[in-house]
């Protein structure tokens, strides 16, 4: 690791000042970005802590139905929390890494990092989510951009996360034998206006939306629905744990497991 | 009744109180006082010429005392191999130098160019990545058979080719097995690998080099589990310094699994710089480091082939294997495809021709040598696959196959130039058959059906060759190192016993369950004796553990230097009894006169030893110590039978184990308990390597696999509770204690198992599947059932 400098402002707008320093980084729960500098890939010169800030935690329920989940809010808050108006996404929280992964690393993290093999992304871009940051509310449908890469501006804060909560949902995650991300995950989120898909860990551009699936599920919620659909191999990421005709199977037998245990 | 104390009782392990309490003594928790750091700067290529390094800049950073690169080590020794092996043709193996820095080329990735020795970690660090390198990228041969064809890039230069030796064995038995073929009723043939893996101890290496001016004396810390043969391979052949010079000491061990056998250049790099810059150096490896720089082990692509009569009886084995090397030889290397794989080729059943060929060839990897079980879970696992994938072929039940040729009578000297001492494979069967209640297997099929799920039996047999092992034997087949073990027992005044062992304990217990056989022979309490282990300067000279040799050979060098001790205190106590030392009784820590009511206890012996006031001193010296050093008059031959359970899901093709059971025969048994937890480590390991772990290069030599994000070890909701049963013991017939060694088997016995399940539990299901490549991942079973 390279030396850094070391803040942890109590305010959103603290935070936003501190991360104008050049290179400056806002710092999660660590949990991706710590290893990276240890490995020294990456050297920001400055870490903004987000912990620190009261308004970016917890969880809570808005008029609408929706669920509001603050930026820095850990996995294990969310799994707790969550449980009662979103199960699924609870569900979702409490699967990912370890405790000591969950305890420490956040929502905000886990979307402005977005892993191609992540949780998050699928459960944010399967609900249909608002991502709200300092400066403005980005739509899910537009935030997620590819491999890494999100809708955020430099040293913007996702400050928190809006869930529309659907009538019935659920997330499949197929793990990575060794690192125990999702080699494949699905979320489905049945809305009362249709179905959502979502499918992390496949695709070579990231979590993206299984169109045909969606439709057919909205025509009828049932695992059969899916049946003869298949999603081209040929977007897939192949890599020593999948090939990407296996990728695409799975994403298949996991989205009726979704549609199974959702409904 | 389960004894308290003693041989067969199960104490708590004592060295357990330290460890899970953090206050173990590792090297890493080592700091010397004026210590510097190095780090080393690796190839991130797999093959290349090295036109400059320019330390220049590097060398002016904050905190550097100093910059090594290959140019320092002109004129020391090469890193030496520990195993001469002779080819088919009678000629010793090619040999390549193996410089502590690289000189002129990098071979793999990790191959460490440069070394910086710096005030901190981190400033070691940072001046390497100032260093300036040069180097052209070669063309690397990653995969055997293609390193072995004519015109492929050349790991080294100076040698004719790739192909480290190619060995026959038995060659004279070349045209009988030949024949034997040809006059076969059926022939089945497997082509299969067994996976390279990465042995991944939960301790990265690390080693402290120190250098006392005064003295003259060196001293190394380090990771290990034969400090004697490091002092001696390191000394001797790498840096010129005499033993009574170099001390070299490895203190809490946090695991080894074979791959801390080995010297490495590290360790020679940090004693060297220590002389030099006359200070200490310290070195710990990351755990990127480990991937890269561990030894690696198994790796071998074989093709085995078995031939039957018309009445089912195994009448030739022949194979042809391709064992990978690495870029370098590592110290045990060349032995573990030959002497410890072709010789366990017959495993449990007499077939009376075996021929067996290997190809140890270098590629642009990390060198690949000995990792639990070393050679005899690669003869296991091919032997006890074709044999099922007979069984299949020909419609007969698998274990009926196995027990039909199993070998019943003892000795039995293999066509494979060993000669098992004991043993009773249908015995282990039986049991086998009992702990994993195969009665019950049809019902749970049924059930797992009824859930979507298909469920195989897999069954398999093993033997190895462990305690380690008679020295002019094993000095016959190349070995450049005697292979006894010793003890020094020294009695204090007041009773209480050290024993000074060249076993090496990393995890394995021996500070519990060496004490258990001592105190049973005194008849005192374990508590009076302490293990003393790992340090050259207070121990004899000793050959270290692995292959399963430390209860069998070092706990044999223990009860013999104590019924040295015996026969002395016996005289002693005769003395002051005034009776003959032939009446003298001992029981219980008692001295008696055989018909008498005259007794003396082990402590008023003990006391006279050193306070000789009433003593036979024209006749005896005083004191009570004595040193033994074990050579054993053959291996031991444990032996088992294991069976494992899985599901598979059809749709994604990802296994679980739903059970696994193992009986096992290792002769006597010290610590039920102990010999328990090896067998679920090793079981651990050995579903590890069948399902999970996988180490991969691609083409170009980059390590695919070089991080727990893409290496997947076991983790305990991976593994199944176990049976396990220990009771069938047909004890070995050549050593004191009759025991044979525990520390390998569950690596063994259990791939085969594993694999053996699945392709049963496919076949259940209808599929055309013979064979699926370890590990077997979600992915490979898929595409097996699908292609
Ligand atoms: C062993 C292990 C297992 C894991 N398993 C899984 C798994 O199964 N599924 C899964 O989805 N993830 C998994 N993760 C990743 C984990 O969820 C991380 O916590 C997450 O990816 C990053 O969140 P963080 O809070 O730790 O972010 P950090 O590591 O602190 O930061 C990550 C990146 O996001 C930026 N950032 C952090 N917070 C914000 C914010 N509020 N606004 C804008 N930018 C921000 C940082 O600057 C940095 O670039 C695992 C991690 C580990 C170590």
């Amino acid at each position: 690791m390279y030396n850094f400098e070391f803040e942890k402002p109590a305010t959103i707008a603290d935070a936003v000042a501190a991360l104008g320093a050049e290179d400056a980084q806002a710092l999660g729960g660590g949990q991706t970005l710590l290893p990276t500098m240890k490995q020294r890939l990456a050297m920001p010169t400055k870490l903004v802590s987000l912990s620190g800030i009261g308004e970016m935690q917890g969880v809570c329920s808005n008029n609408d139905g929706s669920l509001s989940i603050g930026g820095a809010t850990t996995h294990a808050t969310v799994a707790a929390e969550a449980a009662a108006q979103y199960p699924a996404l609870a569900d979702l929280a409490s699967h990912i890494g370890d405790p000591a992964v969950r305890n420490r690393g956040t929502i905000g993290g886990s979307l402005a990092n977005n892993d191609p093999a992540a949780c998050y992304p699928a459960a944010a871009l399967g609900s249909g989510a608002t991502i709200v940051t300092n400066a403005r509310e980005i739509a899910a449908d537009d935030y997620f951009q590819g491999l890494f890469t999100t809708a955020l501006e430099e040293g913007e804060i996702i400050t928190g996360v809006r869930f529309p909560v659907p009538e019935a949902a659920n997330y499949q995650k197929f793990l990575q034998p060794a690192s125990r991300f999702a080699l494949v995950g699905v979320f489905v989120a049945k809305f009362a206006d249709g179905v959502r898909v979502a499918v992390t860990g496949a695709s070579e551009d990231g979590v993206f939306r299984w169109s045909e699936a969606e439709q057919a599920l909205s025509a009828s919620f049932s695992p059969e629905a899916v049946n003869g659909l298949q999603v081209d191999p040929a977007n897939m990421m192949g890599d020593i744990h999948g090939t990407k005709e296996y990728r695409a199977h799975l994403i298949g037998v996991l989205t009726k497991r979704a549609v199974a245990a959702a409904s | 009744m389960p004894k308290d104390s003693g041989i067969g009782a199960s104490p708590k392990r004592r060295e357990d109180l330290r460890f899970l309490t953090g206050t173990g003594n590792y090297t890493d928790d080592i700091n010397l006082s004026g210590q510097a750091y190095v780090h080393f700067l690796r190839s991130d290529v797999a093959h290349g010429k090295i036109n400059g390094i320019d330390t220049a800049a590097a060398a002016a950073m904050p905190g550097v005392i100093r910059i090594f690169t290959g140019a320092d080590f002109e004129g020391v020794g090469s890193i030496p191999c520990g195993w001469q092996v002779t080819d088919r043709h009678g000629q010793p193996m090619q040999e390549p130098a193996h410089p502590v820095l690289a000189q002129g080329k990098v071979r793999y990735v990790g191959d460490a160019i440069a070394a910086v020795v710096a005030e901190s970690r981190e400033q070691a660090r940072d001046a390497a990545e100032a260093i300036e390198l040069d180097i052209e990228e070669l063309p690397a041969v990653i995969d055997m058979k293609e390193a072995v064809k004519e015109g492929a890039p050349k790991v080294h230069d100076d040698l004719t080719s790739n192909l480290c030796y190619d060995w026959g064995f038995v060659e004279e038995n070349k045209p009988a097995v030949e024949e034997a073929f040809a006059n076969a009723a059926h022939v089945t043939t497997l082509e299969l690998v067994n996976n390279r893996l990465v042995a991944n101890p939960m301790e990265p290496r690390v080693a402290v080099g120190d250098f006392n001016r005064a003295t003259g004396e060196s001293t190394l810390y380090t990771t290990s589990q034969n400090p004697h043969v490091i002092r001696l391979l390191m000394g001797a052949f790498v840096l010129g310094i005499p033993e009574h010079k170099l001390r070299v000491i490895a203190p809490d061990v946090g695991g080894g699994f074979g791959t801390k056998i080995f010297h490495y250049a590290e360790e020679a790099f940090c004693t060297f710089a220590a002389k030099a810059l006359n200070r200490a150096v310290k070195w710990t490896s990351t755990r990127s480091e480990a991937f890269m720089t561990d030894a690696h082990g198994r790796d071998h692509v074989t093709k085995i082939e078995l031939a039957l009569d018309a009445e089912n009886n195994f009448t030739a084995i022949r194979t042809d294997t391709y064992a990978n090397m690495g870029a370098y030889l590592s110290t045990f290397a060349p032995s573990v495809p030959t002497w410890l794989h072709g010789t366990l080729m017959a495993g449990n059943y007499k077939t009376p021709l075996i021929y067996v060929n290997v190809k140890a060839v270098f590629t642009n990897t990390v060198p690949v040598d000995a990792y639990r079980g070393a050679g005899r879970p690669e003869a296991t696992f091919q032997l006890e696959r074709v044999i099922d994938k007979a069984a299949r072929e020909l419609g007969v039940d698998p274990i009926a196959l196995r027990r039909q040729n199993f070998i019943t009578e003892f000795p039995y000297a293999t066509p494979v130039a060993v000669e098992y001492d004991t043993g009773d494979y249908h015995a282990t069967m039986d049991k086998l058959i009992d702990v994993a209640d195969f009665a019950g297997f049809k019902a749970r099929r049924a059930e797992s059906e009824k859930n979507g799920k298909l469920r195989g039996l897999g069954v398999n047999c093993y033997i190895e060759a462990c305690g380690i092992a008679p020295s002019n034997l094993v000095g016959q087949l190349g070995a450049r190192a005697g292979l006894y073990e010793s003890a020094t027992v020294r009695v204090n005044a007041t009773g209480g016993l050290v024993v000074m062992t060249g076993s090496h304990s990393h995890g394995q217990g021996h500070e519990t369950s060496f004490p258990q056989v001592i105190a049973d022979m005194i008849g005192i309490d374990e508590s009076m004796v302490e293990i003393v282990h790992g340090d050259t300067a207070n121990t004899p000279m000793g050959m270290g553990t692995y292959g399963s040799r430390s209860l069998a050979v070092g706990g044999s060098a223990m009860v013999r230097a104590t019924e040295k001790i015996i026969a002395k205190a016996k005289k002693i106590a005769a003395h002051i009894l005034e009776a003959s030392d032939a009446d003298i009784e001992l029981k219980d820590g008692q001295f008696s006169v055989a018909g008498t009511d005259k007794s003396l206890a082990w402590g008023d012996v003990t006391l006279a030893a050193y306070v000789p006031h009433n003593y036979p001193l024209e006749d005896m010296e005083p004191g009570l110590e004595e040193t033994a050093f074990y050579d054993p008059a053959n291996f031991t031959y444990p032996s088992g039978a294991y069976a494992c359970e899985v599901e598979v899901d059809p749709e994604t093709g990802k296994i679980t184990i739903e059970r696994f059971a193992a009986a096992d025969d290792f002769g006597n048994i010290v610590n039920p308990m102990i010999v328990d937890g090896q067998v679920h480590g090793g079981i651990g390991q050995g579903i590890g390597q069948a399902l999970l772990e996988g180490c991969v290069y691609d083409e170009n030599g980059q390590l695919l696999s070089a991080s727990y994000m893409d290496y997947a070890m076991p983790r305990a909701d991976d593994l199944p509770f176990y049976q396990v049963d220990h009771s069938c013991q047909t004890p070995c017939t050549h050593n004191p204690l009759g025991v044979k060694g525990c520390g390998e088997a569950g690596a063994i016995g259990s791939p085969p198992a594993v694999v053996n399940a699945v392709v049963d539990a496919l076949q259940s299901a209808g599929k055309d599947v013979t064979h699926i490549d370890m590990p077997l991942t979600p992915n490979r079973v898929w595409s097996a059932m699908n292609s």
